[in-house]
């Protein structure tokens, strides 16, 4: 079905936070943290006008709008909307409504909240931008300015030094990865001249016939999987708890380490349901899934926790994206809406624990569930979602992913056993994070621990409520999300019947069973599941944490390295490197080329020409081989006076009397400093010094020689003399021509050439009065002593 | 006629670029002096040359009677003398109070803006 067409209300909508960020600093100014509520208007608005669209695109319409950006490349504003983009845009505006809330309320008194909310809209947009964007170049766009505002909200907390190394580390791996995927889009650009998703999405074996698949399917996977923390990638992911806990929420559950998953799920009528691609997505999900959950038991810091289930979760929406089965699909679907909604809800939980307690490490807490009841339920609903319970959303997303896994048959038993290991310990996670700060004795916090605002309860009660409720109207969140979402992944349309209860004993049931008798079993040994995992990662010793710490210091030593190499800090270098590309520049083009000049025939010259050549040279030899400074002087006189004879000669009268009086002045000005200097003019270099530099030397020399010659074996364009020579007395009045050039037609330039010898003057004088205190000379080596004494010189 | 001052203009730049390769400041200075002839020697060339005839316009004509130098080269040069001139008076008095500063003509021991053992960039966050 061809999308249709719709008003540019869309396209206003994707740009509204960016205005939000605009207006938020203004706005906490006047309210303080109150303004979270008039700013919670703006993703509010935008959830409904996307709600708008549930209907039509639940009956399977698509539509587009576009923008003019940059015509001329292709490249517009436009937005495709259909079931996947729609689900999206739900997520990251409705989840953005309480995350601002969250953020009014826990960064409550912060001297920097307006500036929290600006970025946080900024990422909003981002966000929107990147989901909705048909335009290849323009979602790579809005792709990148997620990494840099996660980079900003990371770093929100930029006087700690892991703040800041988080940032840049969540900006070299995400932003790195989506360069990786520009190189993608080019390349589906070129192999198929299209620049529009939806248009790409209208022909499914376009890029798999193109010939440039396995590129194009790698290159992709660079961006997907950067972004969504895959293995071995995922290690920017934990790192990132360093940002406020809003910005876990929100970045970490359900919006920016979405993206790489919506990019696949997007792409798969593309790209998906190839050898390749159900061979890669499955191992490396699988293994981020493992690694995920193992990682998540060693820790004891509830954001820790969850972040590291976060990763897990990526990993288990990537292994299903990449069965390419339909059923194990619709679970990739559900699975991505309840972990949105229990995991930005669990995040604020964590947040709101260690706002009102003082710590969210849960060996320190307990006993909380009576001082922070509407909390504690929330906890408990979004983490009976999160351990796959019904009657919430998580259970019906496992079931549906164990029907699909389980019937997939190529791989399905390794996949299903991997997920069902992977779900038993996210319920291990999920009751870690329920139970302990909750349950049992009270234990004294750093804070005394009591409820918290309604700004910090409110988002996880409606989004862990939400997954409550979208499980008990399952056939309606079937038709109204599941449905759509997965059509755009088939490339067709699809209904689908969903069930909260099984309606009968089958396979995926006796899974669950399964997965939950295990996760009890081992939360019961959580403890030592920890210390033994502890264990085992200490002798491991090495992560790609670390690894990117290598990376980074392997990076700046290199460049040093080479800077060091360049730059040596000594002039000869420089004049060698300068000179000897100067060299290379005036040779190899004629010699590639095959232009060099022919051969000349030598003119004749009369004898006086003859013997002023001579003089020239006798004068360039004499200062080359001078023993003292008088003939050194004595001898740059003479090649002056040879090159004033040589322009005499040749019809310019005017050069030559100035270089006469030029060539007088320099060597006064010449004999005067060097007789103050009392250098000798000596050359002090080796045998084989002389030799390289000679060569350098005589290669620039013969390079300009055969430049010229190629030159003036051209014919000449003498239209600009002629015209000089001309109009120099018709409309100028002058008879000399060369005067008439240098005061009436550029006389401007001339102005110019003043204004440098004025320049000169004032500088040497300058040079000139500018004295040292005398006390300073002492230790002229020392660079600061030096500098500071210029400093003061000014 | 031009091929013989290519040949020229060539040595001299030979010249003073191996001057302007020494580590002694003075013989840098006596290399940039001719380095300046060399480049305006360079241009005037590019022009093509003629002999003798400089470019004047008679008293009792609007245009010259017979062909003439180029004209446009030489205001291009007479510029250039001029500025590398005072180019070149500049740099002498800088190498001068440079000498008197550092105490040293070497150009390679002249380490005040890249200091031996610089350095290397902070490798933290």
């Amino acid at each position: 079905m061809t999308p249709a067409a719709i008003d540019d209300t869309t396209l206003y909508a994707v740009l509204a936070p960016f205005a939000a960020a605009v207006v938020a600093p203004i706005l906490t100014r006047w309210f303080k943290h109150n303004a979270a509520w008039p700013l919670a208007i703006v993703p509010g608005m935008i959830f409904l006008h996307f709600a708008g669209f549930i209907g039509p695109v639940s009956e399977g319409q698509t539509f587009v709008a576009s923008m003019a950006w940059a015509p001329s490349y292709g490249v517009n504003f436009s937005v495709y909307v259909d079931g996947l983009s729609t689900l999206f845009a739900l997520l990251i505006s409705g989840i953005g409504t309480f995350i601002i809330l969250y953020a009014g309320g826990y960064l409550k008194g912060h001297p920097q909240q307006g500036r929290f909310f600006s970025f946080l809209f900024m990422f909003m947009g981002a966000m929107l931008g990147l989901v909705l964007c048909n335009n290849l170049i323009s979602l790579f766009i809005f792709w990148e300015l997620t990494s840099i505002t996660s980079f900003l909200l990371i770093g929100f907390d930029h006087l700690r030094a892991a703040s800041r190394r988080a940032a840049v580390q969540a900006l070299v791996v995400t932003g790195g990865g989506g360069l990786v995927l520009l190189a993608g889009f080019i390349l589906i650009i070129n192999a198929t001249g299209e620049i529009e998703m939806s248009v790409l999405l209208s022909s499914p074996d376009i890029i798999k016939d193109s010939g440039l698949y396995v590129p194009i399917f790698l290159l992709v996977l660079g961006g997907a999987f950067t972004k969504s923390a895959q293995f071995p990638f995922h290690f920017w992911l934990p790192n990132a708890m360093e940002a406020p806990t809003p910005v876990s929420a929100y970045l970490h559950s359900a919006t920016m380490v979405k993206a790489g998953v919506y990019l696949l799920m997007r792409v798969h009528p593309l790209l998906g349901d190839t050898a390749l691609w159900t061979t890669v997505l499955p191992l490396f999900g699988g293994i981020t899934l493992l690694v995920g959950t193992i990682l998540a038991v060693r820790m004891t810091d509830l954001k820790l926790m969850l972040a590291y289930t976060t990763v897990a979760s990526l990993g288990l929406l990537v292994m299903l994206t990449g069965t390419s089965h339909e059923k194990a699909l619709e679970g990739a679907v559900l699975y991505l809406l309840a972990h949105s909604l229990f995991k930005g809800a669990l995040f604020m939980v964590a947040g709101t624990i260690d706002h009102e307690a003082g710590t969210r490490d849960i060996t320190k807490l307990g006993g909380l569930r009576s001082a922070m009841p509407i909390t504690f339920v929330a906890a408990c609903l979004a983490a009976l979602s999160m351990a796959g319970l019904p009657p919430f959303i998580g259970f019906i997303a496992k079931e549906v992913l164990y029907y699909g896994t389980w019937g997939w048959l190529e791989l399905g038993l390794p996949i299903t056993v991997t997920a069902v290991i992977g779900n038993s310990l996210m319920l291990v996670i999920a009751a870690a994070v329920a139970i302990k700060p909750f349950f049992g004795p009270k234990v004294d916090t750093p804070k005394h621990a009591h409820e918290g605002p309604i700004l910090l309860f409110a988002g996880p009660v409606f989004l862990s409520v939400t997954g409550l409720g979208l499980a008990l109207i399952a056939h309606t969140t079937g038709v109204l999300f599941v449905g759509p979402t997965l059509s755009s992944l088939l490339g067709e349309f699809k209904s689908i019947d969903l069930h909260l209860w099984p309606t009968k004993i089958n396979a995926p049931l006796i899974l669950s069973v399964i997965t939950i008798g295990l996760g009890i079993a081992l939360f019961t040994q959580l403890d030592r599941l920890r210390s033994f995992i502890a264990s085992v990662l200490a002798a491991i010793g090495w992560g790609p944490d670390k690894g990117f710490d290598q990376f980074v210091s392997g990076i700046v030593g290199l460049s040093a390295w080479i800077t060091r190499r360049l730059q040596t800090g000594k002039m000869h270098t420089y004049m060698m490197l300068t000179f000897g590309f100067t060299a290379l520049a005036v040779l190899l083009p004629g010699y590639l080329t095959n232009s060099l000049p022919a051969m000349p025939k030598m003119p004749e010259y009369r004898f006086y020409e003859w013997g002023i050549f001579f003089i020239a040279i006798l004068g360039l030899i004499a200062v080359l081989i001078a023993k003292t400074r008088l003939t050194a002087i004595v001898s740059l006189g003479i090649q002056g006076f040879a090159v004033a004879l040589i322009f005499m000669m040749f019809g310019a009268p005017d050069l030559s009397f100035t270089q006469f009086m030029v060539e007088t002045l320099s060597v006064v000005i010449l004999a005067l400093v060097m007789t103050r200097l009392n250098l000798s003019p000596r050359d002090h270099r080796t045998a084989p010094a002389a030799l390289g530099t000679g060569v350098i030397a005589a290669a620039v020399g013969l390079g300009l020689t055969l430049t010229l010659l190629a030159i003036t074996q051209q014919p000449f364009d003498s239209r600009l003399s002629e015209f000089f020579t001309e109009y120099s007395r018709s409309i100028a009045h002058g008879r000399n021509i060369v005067n008439v050039i240098l005061v009436d037609f550029r006389g401007v330039d001339t102005l110019g050439e003043i204004a440098v010898v004025v320049l000169a003057g004032l500088c040497v004088l300058a040079l000139i009065r500018v004295r040292t205190k005398p006390e300073a000379t002492s230790d002229g080596s020392d660079p600061d002593v030096v500098q500071t004494r210029k400093a003061e010189a000014r | 006629m031009e091929t013989g001052v290519s040949i020229l203009i060539g040595l001299f730049f030979a010249v003073a670029v191996y001057l302007m390769l020494s580590k002694q400041l003075v013989r840098m200075l006596l290399g940039i002096a001719i380095l300046g002839n060399a480049v305006n020697m360079l241009i005037f060339t590019n022009g093509r040359l003629t002999r003798e005839v400089p470019p004047l316009i008679p008293e009792h004509l609007y245009v010259p009677e017979i062909a003439t130098a180029n004209p446009l080269p030489q205001a291009l040069v007479l510029t250039a003398i001029v500025i590398s001139f005072s180019f070149f008076a500049f740099l002498l008095v800088l190498a001068f109070r440079a000498y008197q500063e550092l105490g040293t003509d070497e150009v390679n021991r002249m380490r005040v803006a890249e200091p031996e053992n610089d350095q290397t960039p902070p490798q933290g966050y």
